[in-house]
């Protein structure tokens, strides 16, 4: 029998999405993740899939993810995507993953000043990827966004080639999936909200999958991407 | 050794913060202000044998940590 793929959540000082992230992944495995400190120097055996949760980790201090993208755990957390493992970064885990080069290009304070926090149209722009396969192309789901700085910024070249390779993962929209205007929230280039590296093992996102998952608080489009994770 | 890191944002990334200030200097009758751009300072203290290895550690600080070379520069200030 093929057990559900172990699941570790990354504790950085100030992480505060890590509960949500730990609900989101025993919802759809039935198995809580560990949870791994950033001063560790080793995932658990047999770690499968890695998530670096959202929250202000060191304060936001010199730039959002900067410190942390330095902490200990983070050469497992490189090595373990470099063996193919699977890494998902959510919001302050996107910034970490950015500062650590594991995903290209930079988050950087929303174009109109303000911290952002509703619910937000998504168009799924790739859905044969580990993350995503529970997705259709071109899917619109609705998320939430909480944050100060996510307008991704990268380079002509880097833009270029992201958009070549299919390495964008969600684009912001509104609810018909109309992209551009005031659909994007933060000034993000291409109205890009979440990317791929090279080889799809590593996915970052500004919204948060793991808070739309129960009718309750709104909607569960986020359950697809956890359920698709969870899978044996 | 005291010595001096100044990091700024790259020639075309956004500043928000930057037009915020801009926006403020104009308002409070700061005249002839064309643009603002907001960098940070690093003042550290060092202790090394001479400036020329201040400077190769401390540009290997900022190679590591102390500016993000997709979105930034830095310079390291000499007396």
């Amino acid at each position: 029998m093929t057990s559900p793929p172990r699941a570790a959540v990354v504790l950085f000082p100030g992480s505060n999405r890590e509960g949500d992230v730990a609900r989101a992944l025993r919802q759809a495995s039935g198995a809580p993740p560990a949870i791994v400190w950033h001063d560790d120097r080793a995932l658990p055996a047999g770690t499968d899939l890695v998530v670096l949760p959202g929250g202000f980790s060191y304060g936001d201090y010199l730039r959002c993810g900067a410190i942390a993208a330095r902490a200990r755990i983070m050469d497992a957390v490189r090595a373990h995507a470099a063996r193919g493992g699977l890494v998902l970064g959510v919001c302050n885990g996107f910034q970490i993953l950015c500062e650590a080069g594991l995903l290209p290009g930079a988050l950087m304070r929303n174009a109109g000043r303000r911290f952002i926090c509703k619910m937000q149209h998504l168009r799924v722009e790739n859905a044969s990827t580990a993350f995503c396969r529970g997705y259709a192309p071109g899917q619109v789901i609705k998320l939430a966004i909480a944050h100060g700085e996510g307008n991704y910024t990268i380079d002509a070249a880097g833009l270029a080639a992201l958009e070549r390779s299919g390495r964008v993962a969600f684009r912001y929209c509104d609810a018909t999936g109309a992209v551009g205007g005031r659909a994007n929230p933060n000034g993000s280039m291409n109205d890009i909200a979440g990317v791929y590296n090279e080889r799809f093992n590593v996915l970052g996102l500004m919204p948060h999958p793991e808070n739309l998952i129960d009718p309750l608080v709104g909607g569960v489009d986020g359950r697809a991407m956890f359920r698709a994770l969870a899978a044996p | 050794m005291k010595t001096r890191v100044i990091v700024t944002l790259k020639p075309g990334v956004l500043d928000p913060q930057g037009k915020a200030i801009e926006g403020a200097l104009r308002s409070l009758g700061v005249d002839g202000v064309a643009s603002v751009r907001q960098g940070k300072v690093f003042d550290i203290d060092i202790d090394v044998a001479d400036r020329a290895a201040a400077k190769r550690e401390l540009a290997d600080a900022c190679d590591k940590l102390l500016a993000n070379a997709i979105v930034e520069d830095y310079a390291i200030e000499d007396d």
